[in-house]
């Protein structure tokens, strides 16, 4: 009996979906009235792997193995399950690597999986989690039938909370051989040192309303202030005005952050339904008339020109006095 | 090389959504399906554009009833060389997945595509599974994706990047934005549409989760709308009201 949470870092430090990867399992663990154990592959910072106690993991299994440092979806999943196989719960982020994971770990354990939760599970009249549908219009209750279930969790579905405590960490070996890996990486592209969108607590977004690719300065400035990520319409980036991986919506990415900013976008349904898991979403647009302002909580009918400049030096100011 | 294109029917996104029978069942009536998006712009047409320079075919296969045959005559018109629907509606993820595996494991397929997630349930799921239970690789979320001397080369988006990877064929890539342009199907593919093969198969029952109840998220409060004057006062209420800043 145990939950088993899958801890990824980058550059040696855990990342932000696999700490809530870890503080998902330590919840469904009290739940469950059982333990809650951290599986992590390939090179990671032993003090970070011990803070995982602070989220209430009690134990870290770690395959140190550096060939895991090879992003290969076959040959972790091989690795979890072998390491978690007797476990009752593995919760996996549904991150970039988690969506390659999870539906094969799924199926390797002949467990069922919830492709996204948005909440911890109830076991009232079975295991039962709920996950967002049709693009966060509605929320379907599903009920896992199999005796292990994996977890895929949505980023940014729970806020951490950090008490006290270090695990331990025990070295082991999950019995995957170099055939394993498949997988050749024959190139990475970073895109301009700024923050990955799909992790990001704050957003700032732009659309057609700027006008012209020359125009983006101000956001990007809002954004670097604000340490937020950048994002745009599918307008935008369909006339290549930005990149097609700042494109947020139904066909491009779908993000959760805390803040969304919309500046100059006027909310098609498609946008919508990439953006409508945001906690709270700021509208600035010229046109009252908006649909955008619909789905907002605070909105600013106002020239995009005339008012972000204005918000860049408010922040600024918000900033200099807080601390 | 042979490439099999999984394809789902789901609500076109401006569908009001809404449930029956006590919120088990999500009501059809009046709902326009189409496609899936993902599905037909970017793993259809990737898999057309891959046959059409170096020869091959491409084979389009759907779970769903007999009243899914219209969906799959528009894949068919987009190009598709034939297709095969598996005789049952989808109870969930794995079961469509399983299906599908227990369809193409014998047929010798190089390549898999599927588009990177359905705009009903939102899942990701399908790609990931048909791969393990083929026991072979799979890149998720490509935007780039060429095929040469049984390798695949693959662009794939990760946090703050993208990267390149290799991975030998046969293989499974679940596709996003980037990967291809929509094609609409011209009067000589819709006409050809309706005289291409479309096999019917029956299907497995297995299944690992169900949908026990539908509900809808609470209610948006109202905008609240602000002095474009006055970005102070947004910024504080983000700060004190909001509390995300």
């Amino acid at each position: 009996m145990s939950v088993i949470a899958y801890i990824e870092s980058n550059d040696n430090k855990i990342k932000k979906s696999s700490l809530e990867a870890a503080y998902y399992a330590s919840e469904t663990a009290k739940i469950m009235e059982t333990e809650a154990i951290a599986v992590a592959l390939g090179t990671h910072d032993a003090s970070e792997l011990a803070n995982l106690g602070q989220l209430g993991i009690t134990k870290v299994l770690h395959d140190s193995n550096p060939k895991f440092d090879t992003f290969d979806s076959g040959a972790i999943t091989k690795a979890i399950a072998s390491i978690a196989s007797n476990s009752d719960v593995v919760v996996i982020s549904y991150n970039q690597n988690g969506k390659a994971i999870a539906p094969r770990v799924s199926v390797r354990m002949k467990a069922g999986l919830i492709p996204g939760a948005s909440a911890l599970p109830s076991l009232e009249g079975g295991f039962n989690v709920s996950k967002n549908v049709f693009s966060g219009k509605a929320i379907a209750h599903y009920q896992v039938n199999t005796a292990k279930k994996i977890i895929a969790l949505t980023p940014n579905t729970l806020q951490l909370i950090k008490g006290e405590g270090t695990a331990t960490i025990e070295s082991v070996s999950s019995g995957v051989s170099d055939a394993d890996f498949t997988t050749v990486i024959k190139g990475i592209e970073k895109t301009s040192g700024t923050v990955s969108l799909t992790e990001a607590e704050l957003v700032v977004s732009a659309g057609r309303g700027l006008k012209g690719p020359e125009n983006w300065g101000m956001i990007e400035e809002l954004a670097k202030d604000m340490g937020a990520a950048t994002a745009c319409s599918r307008a935008v980036s369909d006339v290549h005005w930005r990149p097609h991986h700042e494109h947020v919506g139904q066909t491009g990415f779908t993000v959760r952050p805390n803040l969304y900013i919309a500046v100059g976008i006027s909310g098609a349904i498609q946008h919508l339904a990439g953006v409508n898991g945001s906690k709270k979403i700021v509208v600035i647009n010229t046109d009252s008339e908006a649909p955008f302002f619909k789905a907002a909580d605070y909105g600013v009918v106002g020239d995009a020109f005339v008012v972000v400049p204005k918000l860049i030096e408010a922040y600024k100011k918000f900033k200099a006095n807080s601390y | 090389m042979k490439i099999l294109v999984p394809i789902s029917k789901v609500p076109d996104t401006t569908s009001k959504i809404a449930f029956t029978d006590g919120n088990t069942k999500f009501a059809t009536d009046n709902v326009t399906f189409i496609l899936n998006p993902t599905d037909e712009w970017y793993a259809l047409v990737r898999a057309l554009e891959i046959v059409e320079k170096d020869g091959g075919t491409v084979t389009v296969i759907h779970q769903g009833e007999a009243d899914s045959e219209q969906f799959i005559r528009k894949a068919l018109a987009v190009g598709a060389h034939d297709a095969v629907r598996i005789d049952a509606p989808a109870t969930d993820g794995y079961n469509v997945a399983l299906n599908i595996y227990e369809y193409a494991k014998d047929k010798g397929f190089d390549l898999i595509i599927t588009g990177k997630e359905t705009i009903d349930y939102n899942g990701f799921q399908i790609g990931g599974m048909i791969a393990e239970l083929m026991n072979v690789p799979f890149v998720t979320l490509a935007s780039s994706l060429e095929i040469s001397g049984g390798k695949a080369t693959v662009g794939r988006d990760i946090e703050g990047g993208k990267e390149i990877v290799e991975v030998p064929t046969p293989c499974v890539i679940s596709a996003q934005k980037g990967m291809a342009e929509q094609r609409i199907p011209n009067m000589k593919g819709i006409m050809s549409a309706r005289t291409k093969p479309l096999v019917v198969v029956p299907a497995v029952a297995e299944s690992f989760t169900n949908v026990k109840v539908y509900d809808m998220p609470a209610p948006k409060t109202a905008c609240k709308m602000i002095d474009p004057e006055n970005m102070d006062e947004l910024v504080n209420l983000l700060h004190v009201e909001a509390k995300v800043i």
